[in-house]
């Protein structure tokens, strides 16, 4: 069977994907140091989900695999995006 | 005759599995997500009794363990036998790192009297034991899963010692490598949510 994941990631990419988790961990442990109460929490919740694109498509290698490894990873994650939101649509209004 | 084989395939039934989990945790997440709209200011007094540098150092650990990882596979690729070894086994470490950590963070709430049940959880405010319950199960079940991923590694670093994985069939080292790093995802969401709320 042909493997068309042949692609070598260097290990210096590795180590500055790594470099920019930290830095964005760094950035959302002083960010919660700013009360601006839900605000905040938006905040924290955009920086991890920087941080899990960058693990997905790195760490995981989804920039090198075949694109329909990423759009089911989308589509997944738009049907958990849908959950939440008609969770929330009906908590909501009780 | 060669037998069949389907990398490609066999990381697809990886993801998939993953999506399971991404479900599983995700259900959990949304739990939290509405007893924290519901509780607001006692999730945000119990979260004080939360270790913040602890979740900081096993933020850390866990992000420093995917990279090793990812490079023993870059490693294994190469034919580089030792240095996917070593890579490997620091990844181990930082798991063991963890499991430590967690460990004293525990054992402290259960010698407070802080754990599901406890007569000082029965006593405590509605929104606290919520914060309780969600964090202990949570992270609980993270540990669980941080558990089985460590076996899974450990059984592909035997593997790889003994050449049973190599630059010309690794997708075993490939698999488990994207299971440690749905486990550091899942972190990633754990530690702001309730180790940053205070």
């Amino acid at each position: 069977m042909t493997n068309p994941e042949t692609h070598i990631t260097d290990y210096r990419v590795y180590g500055w994907v790594l470099f920019s988790l930290l830095v964005l961990t760094t950035l959302t442990i002083t960010a919660t140091w700013i009360d601006l109460s839900a605000f905040t929490v938006l905040i924290a919740l955009v920086i991890a989900s920087t941080k899990s694109f960058i693990v997905l498509r790195y760490f995981m290698h989804l920039k090198f695999e075949s694109r329909i490894f990423t759009v089911f990873v989308v589509m997944v994650l738009s049907i958990y995006t849908l959950v939440i939101i008609l969770t929330f649509f009906d908590y909501l209004e009780r | 005759m060669e037998l069949h084989r389907d990398d490609e395939g066999a990381r697809l039934g990886m993801w998939i599995f993953i999506f399971t989990e991404i479900l599983l945790f995700g259900g959990l997440f949304l739990v939290y997500a509405v007893m924290r709209n519901r509780y607001s200011d006692e999730f945000h007094q119990a979260a004080h009794q939360l270790n913040a540098f602890i979740g900081t150092l096993n933020t850390v650990v866990l992000l420093v363990s995917s990279a090793t990882v990812a490079m023993s596979i870059t490693a294994v690729q190469k034919g580089e036998k030792r240095k996917g070894v070593l890579f490997l086994l620091i990844t181990l470490i930082c798991a063991g790192i963890f499991l430590f950590n967690k460990y004293l963070e525990w054992g402290h709430k259960i010698y407070i009297g802080l754990y599901p049940g406890s007569p000082l959880m029965i006593g405590l405010k509605h929104g606290y034991i919520l914060f309780f319950s969600l964090y202990f199960f949570m992270t609980g079940l993270h540990l669980l899963h941080l558990v089985v991923g460590s076996i899974i590694l450990t059984i592909v670093l035997v593997k790889v010692q003994f050449h049973m994985i190599h630059e010309g069939k690794y997708v075993l080292l490939e698999n488990g490598g994207l299971y440690w790093h749905l486990v550091d995802m899942i972190w990633i969401f754990l530690f702001p949510l309730f180790y940053l709320i205070t």
